[in-house]
């Protein structure tokens, strides 16, 4: 094993002194700030969450400079290609749709989706157990296609800026279910006080078809090359420990 | 650019259109209904009464639309015993919270014009009215309001376009209004351009059929101020 660990990192190294040192030693990096545990903004300002902590790791293990820019959901794959920064590590999915626009790297985790509801509502994940009712999701999100696709015809779909303000509502009682990420949902809302009054309901969700194969980091698509090296810097950092000890940080189990 | 995913999409406009149309037309209607009696507060003589008026008219001009709507959506959700009300039932569709800022905002505004043109009416129109042995209200009814109606025209139209261009906001909570679609569409295929372009079309059309609106207005209500044919 450590003979691996070795040989990876002299093949990062040598790999690193060839292309990254020279093209890349400053990386900007798109994140959102508003998807705890992944990434959140605390109340000093500063960015917090696996996906900025990944994302340091990721900068160290290719030697450049990170420089973390906060932005919106809305606009991030936009502001990729408007060259605002060189990469999104934004717990974004590795799907279809967006593989026409943007380059990804391999996955660096990859968790179910899964439905909450209020405790005592009673409701069934299904079809006629859901009808009439209004489900909150983060817009343009594998969530948001998943229900619209799937359930679409039976439910009201509310569409949201942000993970946060789906939650604010679901505290309000605006909704009656939310469908989101099962670690984002259960770390950034139900082990917290405002979630204390909703629960998981259902089945966790992985198909492919709409939760692609994992959250990966988004590069333009001249850029193959930076995708390639961040694929490089997650196995060395799954090799050398550095991701567990991040991983360990925030969640109970292995997300990877 | 690709506009062919604003083709496809073209439906969610078209509703985003309507519920912009509604919420706009709604908001100025109960806005214009509201405003009448606080302008007409507004120029009472008496301190006493013109505080409440005149406190209306400070607070929704002095703070933003989307400050406002926050407070209702966002701020009135946070409270249990809103929630646990009957008002909730109001409170708890974005659509509402979004018409009821819209029309307390307007109403400000259109307050506003409205106690100016009404204090800017000749004085000679009060005297006439008086001379022929006019009630107040009748005065009122019959001279002033249908005058100042005709010179408020232009900054009322002003403020209907404001309005329309304000009602955007509504996307934020929500609520697929016209922009609401434009957001939907753009971070579903990551084309910002063609789908705000399109939105903005859509409201440029809306602003153009308010525009020839009040011009028609304006020719017909000011009718007596035409140069005659000989």
């Amino acid at each position: 094993m450590k003979k691996l660990i070795t040989l990876t990192l002299l093949v990062l190294f040598t790999f690193t002194s060839n292309v990254s040192a020279n093209e890349w030693d400053k990386i900007r990096i798109g994140v959102e700030g508003a998807y705890p545990p992944f990434s959140s903004i605390e109340k000093d300002g500063t960015l917090k969450g696996f996906d900025i902590d990944i994302a340091r790791a990721l900068c160290e293990e290719i030697g450049a400079e990170c420089v973390l820019v906060p932005q919106d959901w809305d606009g991030i794959i936009p502001a990729l290609l408007a060259r605002k920064y060189d990469a999104i590590i934004a717990s974004m999915s590795i799907t279809e749709e967006r593989k026409k626009k943007v380059a990804f790297s391999e996955k660096y985790y990859n968790t179910p989706a899964k439905f909450a509801r209020k405790k005592g509502s009673g409701i069934i994940i299904s079809k006629a157990g859901m009808k009439g009712k209004t489900v909150g999701v983060q817009r343009a999100t594998i969530h948001d296609n998943f229900i619209t696709a799937e359930f679409g015809d039976s439910v009201n779909i509310k569409r949201y800026g942000t993970q946060d303000e789906a939650y604010l509502d679901a505290i309000a009682g605006r909704i009656d279910l939310l469908l989101a990420d099962s670690i984002a949902m259960d770390e950034g809302f139900l082990k917290t006080d405002k979630g204390k009054g909703w629960e998981f309901v259902g089945p966790g969700y992985s198909d492919p078809k709409y939760f692609g194969v994992g959250a990966g980091i988004a590069v333009r698509k001249n850029e193959r090359e930076l995708a390639k090296l961040f694929s490089l810097a997650i196995k060395v950092i799954r090799a050398n420990g550095v991701y567990h000890r991040i991983n360990g940080k925030y969640f109970a189990f292995d997300v990877y | 650019m690709d506009y062919e995913v604003i083709f496809t999409n073209i439906h969610l406009y078209i509703e985003g259109l309507w519920v912009t149309i509604q919420l706009v037309f709604l908001s100025l209607v109960c806005g214009f209904v509201l405003a009448l009696p606080i302008a007409l507060l507004a120029i009472c003589r008496s301190p006493w009464i013109q505080i409440f008026p005149k406190t209306y008219i400070y607070f929704f001009r002095g703070t933003p639309l989307l400050v406002q709507m926050f407070l209702i959506y966002h701020g009135m959700g946070q409270f249990e015993f809103v929630r646990e009300s009957v008002i909730w039932i109001v409170f708890k569709e974005a659509y509402w919270c979004a018409l009821i800022a819209f029309a307390l905002n307007t109403a400000g505004y259109t307050a506003e014009i409205l106690r100016g043109t009404i204090e800017q009416t000749p004085f000679g129109d009060f005297e006439a009215a008086r001379a022929c042995g006019m009630s107040k209200s009748t005065m009122y009814r019959r001279i002033i309001l249908p005058g100042t109606f005709r010179r408020a025209l232009p900054a009322y139209g002003n403020e209907t376009i404001f309005m329309l261009h304000g009602s955007a906001l509504a996307g934020v909570v929500t609520i697929v209004d016209l922009f609401g679609a434009a957001k939907v569409v753009n971070s579903r295929h990551f084309v910002p351009f063609e789908s705000f372009i399109t939105a903005g079309f859509f409201y440029f059309c809306l602003t153009f059929i308010i525009v020839s609106l009040f011009k028609k207005l304006e020719f017909r209500w000011n009718a007596h101020l035409r140069p005659r044919k000989v």
